[in-house]
């Protein structure tokens, strides 16, 4: 049990699928952290997954000294101090752990977001995806339920593929025709479950140039390895991971939260 | 966040005015229409008005109403009906929404003037200076109404402009003549043309001054109040009653400036929006660019109702040059550079593109333009997602995050 008198700074990523929350010492030491799912009432999500995270930290909310929130929920959390945006919660995230010049690539489960920061950790430029769920986490849920197989398993199924299957559509909908007609084809399912990371990988790839250092983080990444060994194969560019990429956006709103 | 819920939107006393000049602008068709006695052309935002005033022609802009039915956000409901005839939901959401309003018999001249539909046209005459699009609607109403369709047709993608190239678009509009003459029933008189494209000039000429009071730092305005305060611009252009009107707004602005009155609280950031307004959230844009201290200076679609190059001395050719020289028909180096001269002016921290769906032609982040003018003025720059009228194509919540990050990218800078 920390001493009650050591301030602690809490980040608050309510995201579109999950909720984090990364609770920091004084130290910027990671003492407690959770993932719930987002759900419909983010004030409530966020004060569960906010306790859980505390509980882990053996901390009383007399410890926070101060809460930022951030993701599309920001504005749900009331007893928040301040919001910031998660493409700045990223980039404070990724840079803390890569401080040097880095591209970003936070693949989401509704959004992804491609950062670009300099050697002082200031943004370049940033883009997000278009309205469209095409390579976002929210293409691989839908596959997942279209094949039956759980989203856990995806990771360790795509490992297994002999012959990776490619995906042409853009289009999430169109994408499940397709991956349809290639299980009717015969095609072995793990190698349409590569070809779907395969897709992630083209979605992102044709966001933005990937010129510098990149940090790859998001709930795709964590529960997804493989993907990031497959843009390394791809680009032959030196692939970077945090050691929980799905709370670099917390991490970075509570590091906001410690700024004062 | 709750400095987001009070209206940080500053009126203008000359808001009356507008509003009045406007109201007699559809009365006025809306009596002939009635009663036939004048004859109303319908024509593109960017077409020969002057001509068309100078022959004694009510102009009616079906783009203006476009902007209507975007901006009460009927336009979303209303634009399925044309899809339904075959109107793609890629195209013109100007357009769609249009032809979806006259389908339904729903127009929000009922809400705003009590009046029941869009005048009726005698005539309808085109330019396709702002894209083929207006040609394809135009044509749609010639079939329904039966109506005349004339037009000029336009260059694309034009750099430096050639004598020849004025000379084709001249000609193009005097050729319009014997057909307006037989619709009008009148001979066409020179003078009133040359009176027409006077106050066309002087409206323009007004117009742009009142655009560059916002090099004021801080900005007396910003590009939301400039997009309603345009209106007499486009749809009084060639009247006596727009120079008035911008002799009024001009002498506000000027007023503001003198005491130093803000457009937006504690400015910090100074911003250009390239593309189209999205009608339908002008509001909450204006707001939350407001509460993040950023006031958008200047903008490609205001700027595009200046045509000071009008001279009465020689109508037709200074038409020619005027309906040319668009910025929205211009080829990429031109653009660069008028967004540099831009910058030069206002002192941009930012730029922002508006991807409208359905309105390529102004939609000028599609061929690496955003990248290419960052890196020439060393300003951010962002792309948005949108559209001018079709609600469906937009995603206010992811709209609003970038918006959010990107004043947070200009913090950091500063």
């Amino acid at each position: 049990m920390l001493n009650n008198k050591s301030p602690v700074y809490a980040g608050i990523d309510i995201g579109a699928s999950r909720t984090k929350v990364a609770l920091l010492d004084s130290e910027k030491n990671l003492i407690g952290h959770c993932v719930i799912k987002s759900g419909i009432d983010f004030n409530q999500t966020s004060r569960l997954c906010l306790e859980s995270a505390m509980d882990m930290a053996g901390i009383s909310m007399d410890s926070i000294a101060c809460t930022v929130s951030t993701g599309y929920g920001r504005k749900n959390a009331p007893f928040s101090n301040r919001t910031k945006t998660e493409i700045g919660c990223h980039a404070k995230g990724a840079y803390h752990f890569f401080p040097t010049a880095i591209t970003i690539v936070d693949i989401g489960g509704q959004d992804n977001k491609i950062i670009k920061l300099d050697e002082q950790g200031r943004r370049l430029n940033f883009k997000m995806n278009r309205k469209c769920a095409a390579g976002t986490g929210a293409f691989l849920e839908e596959m997942s339920a279209r094949l039956d197989i759980p989203l856990e398993d995806m990771d360790p199924l795509a490992r297994k593929s002999v012959k990776m299957v490619e995906l042409g559509s853009y289009c999430t909908v169109f994408s499940a025709t397709e991956v349809l007609e290639k299980i009717r084809e015969g095609k072995k399912v793990p190698d349409i479950v590569k070809g779907l990371f395969f897709s992630v990988i083209k979605r992102i790839l044709e966001m933005e140039a990937l010129s510098e250092k990149v940090v790859m983080t998001g709930g795709v990444v964590a529960h997804n390895p493989y993907l990031v060994i497959m843009v390394k194969d791809i680009t032959g560019l030196d692939i970077l991971t945090p050691q929980y990429p799905q709370l670099t956006g917390a991490i970075g709103a509570a590091l906001f939260a410690m700024d004062g | 966040m709750n400095d987001e819920k009070k209206s940080l939107r500053k009126q203008f006393a000359c808001g009356k005015t507008l509003k009045k000049l406007m109201a007699d602008h559809f009365y006025e068709m809306d009596e002939a229409s009635k009663t036939g006695s004048k004859k109303i052309a319908w024509c593109t935002s960017v077409g020969p008005a002057e001509l068309l005033r100078g022959m004694g022609f009510l102009v009616y802009y079906p783009e203006n109403h476009g902007a209507m039915l975007g901006a009460t956000r009927m336009a979303t409901d209303l634009i399925p009906y044309a899809n339904a005839l075959g109107y793609s939901p890629d195209i013109c959401s100007y357009l769609t929404s249009d032809i979806g309003s006259y389908l339904q018999k729903k127009t929000p001249l009922t809400q705003a003037y009590n009046i029941e539909s869009v005048p009726k046209p005698d005539v309808l005459v085109f330019n396709t200076n702002q894209c083929r699009d207006v040609q394809d609607w135009f044509a749609w109403y010639a079939r329904e109404l039966n109506v005349p369709l004339v037009g000029v047709f336009s260059l694309r993608e034009v750099g430096e402009i050639k004598d020849y190239e004025i000379n084709d678009i001249a000609k193009q509009i005097e050729d319009l003549v014997p057909k307006l003459e037989e619709v009008s029933g009148e001979r066409f008189d020179i003078d009133r043309f040359k009176q027409a494209v006077e106050y066309s000039r002087r409206t323009s000429e007004l117009w742009r001054t009142c655009l560059e009071s916002a090099a004021a730092i801080p900005s007396p305005w910003n590009f939301f109040d400039a997009t309603i305060h345009m209106g007499p611009a486009v749809v009084a252009r060639g009247t006596k009653e727009g120079v008035d009107y911008y002799e009024i707004l001009l002498a506000e602005l000027q007023d503001r400036i003198k005491q130093g009155i803000p457009s937006v609280e504690g400015e910090r950031h100074r911003l250009y929006w390239e593309g189209m307004p999205i009608w339908g959230k002008l509001r909450p844009l204006s707001e939350q660019f407001a509460s993040l201290h950023a006031c958008i200076v200047a903008s490609t679609y205001c700027n595009s109702w200046i045509f000071d190059q009008l001279d009465p001395n020689d109508p037709f050719g200074s038409m020619g040059r005027a309906y040319l020289e668009l910025f929205i028909v211009r080829d990429e180096p031109y653009k660069e550079r008028y967004m540099e001269e831009c910058h030069e002016m206002y002192k941009l921290d930012g730029i922002i593109f508006h991807d409208a769906k359905t309105c390529p032609n102004n939609s000028n982040n599609r061929y690496g333009l955003p990248q290419r003018i960052s890196e020439r003025l060393g300003i951010p720059q962002l792309t948005i997602n949108g559209d001018l009228n079709d609600l469906r194509c937009y995603s206010e919540e992811q709209a609003k995050t970038n918006i959010e990050a990107f004043v947070e990218q200009l913090e950091e800078r500063a």
